[in-house]
């Protein structure tokens, strides 16, 4: 059922990119290919292939239990947390909560995960900073302007 | 001589305290990388790159860092798979099938040693083949137009996703993806912005090197939060380490023989470190009187697989270097990091930046001698690393990746693309669809349109021309081999299975 969904999609897919390149203005000094003719290509092979999956679809794959897709989708969004505080927020305390959180979804101890993040943080920070010198700042940057 | 100038070349550039020092700082770091279950040469190397951007290495010193921890993942990669039963990497996997019956019986130590012996073997012969035949196939490459391009990157997505992969379609539909994503941006020879969706951030496409870690890595913490504690073996203690000498020497022509079958594989693009083990594997098995031995611990099962694999790492190098093709996933990550540096890969690669080529060369016959030491004499003391606990490896390895890609752009952007293509590499994981095809469809797929292009413009739009040398004719029938060949080959290429006794 997976192989006959992800073949669905990617069907689909194609088609979209087909369109959206059928789109394209070509302008009148083009080369005799054009800005169009790879991306159609592209979209008949991946439309072709799409189909193939899903008349012949391989056996199903083990997906995980709903308790472990929780757990990446808890990993998922710590990381987009992450992602758009590692600039305000500065370097420490961003990664101590990601690393702690993370080593959490891993192995559910609370106090290895605090001791991890917070090690990890200290430790990559040190790494990063002074052995490697990024340009890193340890804490939000207003607290000092 | 032509080849020994070269090599005093190469030798003045090694031996310079740098560049030997970051051979040698490679190879450690690359032994622990390969050591380390679920990190391996390609998200190993991946994760590397922006690092050794920001910290402001010139073109010859970064490629020598990173092929030396490439090379030293290659050697690392078994340590685990003999102590753990679990490969370090993917090439590793036929190490597993005699290297752990081997450990169990108490030659932990023999096994380890005489692995290192044959990666030694086999990287270092890979590595005089590479000095040999790289020159040679770049002036061949000289020939090459777009026409011949074309069919040559065409060569690779079909073997690579033909051998790669158990199902044609799937391997197909990786290397559309990354085609696909190749186009967003804006189209080079005319200007137009393509498939951006008008967002500011892509009009410059998406960096290779996002969508590398993000495969890769990220989607490696994805799988290790599904697996935990599910995967893991219980040890083999490591106790002395003495030399087998009477191994080492039964096993010198298997050695020898999977250097030979490792190296051409590595050579073929798209096959890589994978398909040379598994070759090297088989076919010592194919040629011996006493078959039933493999999988209960022959030191030649030990032997063949590392020698084949460090080969083809090796023979990886010559198409890449020589044509801008990659052989393998990792080989793929080091395209991108010439590719970043500006750096374009080819004959004239050879010609005008030689020190950057021979440099690499003679850093890679230092890097082996420093490896051996590494893996023989401090074996022990690498597979204390085994010991790192999932919890903590994982965290750190998603930081450094984050951290890596954060100094390189500064923006969020690339940071949420990379999370999102973590989430791609786990889907297409479980769906078991190959994700290097993805990667080299975008390192390669604006490459591969322009030489399409380029090709129409020289024959007015005649697609004729595309099969009009002898060298392309040949390039579109291996390519076509390559895809379709498999398909019948499949059944009497099965590997066979792993030890299974993890608990």
């Amino acid at each position: 059922m997976s192989d006959r969904i992800t073949g669905l999609i990617v069907a689909v897919l194609a088609l979209a990119f087909f369109a959206g390149a059928s789109q394209l203005e070509s302008p009148f000094f083009a080369d005799p290919v054009g800005p169009k003719t790879f991306p159609y290509i592209i979209a008949a092979i991946a439309f072709i292939s799409g189909v193939t999956m899903v008349v012949l679809p391989d056996p199903e794959p083990q997906w995980p239990g709903l308790v472990m897709l929780g757990r990446i989708l808890i990993a998922v969004v710590v990381l987009v947390f992450y992602a758009y505080a590692l600039k305000p927020l500065g370097f420490l305390l961003p990664t101590a909560l990601a690393a702690g959180a993370l080593s959490y979804q891993i192995v559910p101890n609370r106090t290895a995960a605090t001791l991890i993040g917070i090690s990890l943080s200290g430790g990559l920070f040190i790494i990063f900073k002074f052995a490697l010198g990024l340009g890193l700042f340890a804490l939000p940057r207003w607290l000092w302007s | 001589m032509d080849l020994l100038a070269n090599l005093a070349l190469g030798f003045s550039v090694a031996l310079t305290p740098t560049t030997l020092a970051l051979a040698v700082a490679g190879c450690i770091l690359g032994t622990m990388i390969g050591a380390l279950p679920g990190l391996g040469p390609s998200n190993g190397v991946a994760i590397l790159i922006p690092l050794s951007f920001s910290f402001g290495l010139d073109a010859t010193q970064a490629l020598v860092l990173m092929t030396a921890v490439y090379y030293g993942a290659m050697y690392g990669g078994r340590i685990s798979s003999i102590l753990l039963n679990i490969p370090g990497d993917e090439p590793a996997m036929m190490t597993t099938l005699d290297g752990y019956p081997m450990a169990k019986q108490g030659r932990a130590g023999d096994a380890l040693v005489l692995s290192g012996v044959a990666s030694f073997v086999g990287a270092l012969l890979a590595t005089i083949g590479l000095m040999l035949l790289a020159p040679i196939l770049a002036r061949v490459a000289f020939l090459f137009g777009p026409a011949e391009y074309f069919a040559l990157y065409l060569l690779a997505f079909c073997t690579l996703g033909g051998i790669g992969s158990k199902n044609q379609a799937k391997a197909a539909i990786a290397v559309c993806l990354g085609l696909g994503i190749a186009m967003i941006g804006v189209d080079s020879s005319t200007g137009l912005t393509r498939f951006t969706g008008d967002s500011l951030h892509l009009f410059d496409g998406v960096d290779f090197l996002v969508a590398i870690v993000g495969l890769f890595a990220v989607a490696e913490v994805f799988v290790f939060i599904e697996s935990h504690g599910k995967d893991s073996a219980i040890g083999v203690q490591l106790e002395k380490v003495t030399i087998p000498v009477r191994d080492i020497i039964a096993t010198r022509w298997t050695m020898l023989r999977s250097t030979i079958i490792g190296f051409v594989a590595g050579l073929l693009p798209g096959a890589g470190a994978s398909l040379g083990s598994f070759l090297a594997y088989m076919s010592e098995k194919a040629i011996s009187s006493d078959k039933s031995k493999f999988g209960k611990g022959d030191p030649r099962g030990v032997a063949a697989p590392e020698a084949g694999n460090n080969a083809a790492a090796g023979g990886a190098l010559v198409p890449m270097l020589t044509l801008g093709v990659p052989g393998s996933g990792t080989t793929a990550v080091l395209l991108a990091l010439l590719m970043t540096l500006n750096i374009t890969p080819g004959p004239l690669l050879f010609t005008e930046r030689p020190e950057v080529v021979w440099g690499l060369i003679a850093s890679l016959l230092i890097a082996n001698f420093v490896l051996l030491v590494l893996n023989v004499p401090l074996v022990k003391m690498f597979s204390r690393i085994l010991q790192v606990p999932a919890a903590v490896l994982l965290p750190a390895v998603t930081m450094i990746s984050f951290v890596g890609i954060f100094s390189l752009s500064g923006s969020h952007f690339d940071l949420l693309l990379m999370i999102g293509f973590g989430l791609l590499g786990y889907a297409l994981r479980k769906l078991s669809i190959p994700a290097v095809p993805v990667i080299l469809g975008i390192l390669l797929g604006g490459h591969m349109e322009v030489s399409l292009r380029r090709a129409m413009v020289l024959s007015d739009g005649d697609w004729v021309y595309l099969f009009s040398s002898p060298i392309s004719i040949g390039l579109w029938v291996a390519a076509f081999l390559g895809f379709i060949a498999p398909l019948f080959l499949r059944s009497y290429l099965k590997a066979p299975k792993p030890p299974g006794d993890k608990i």
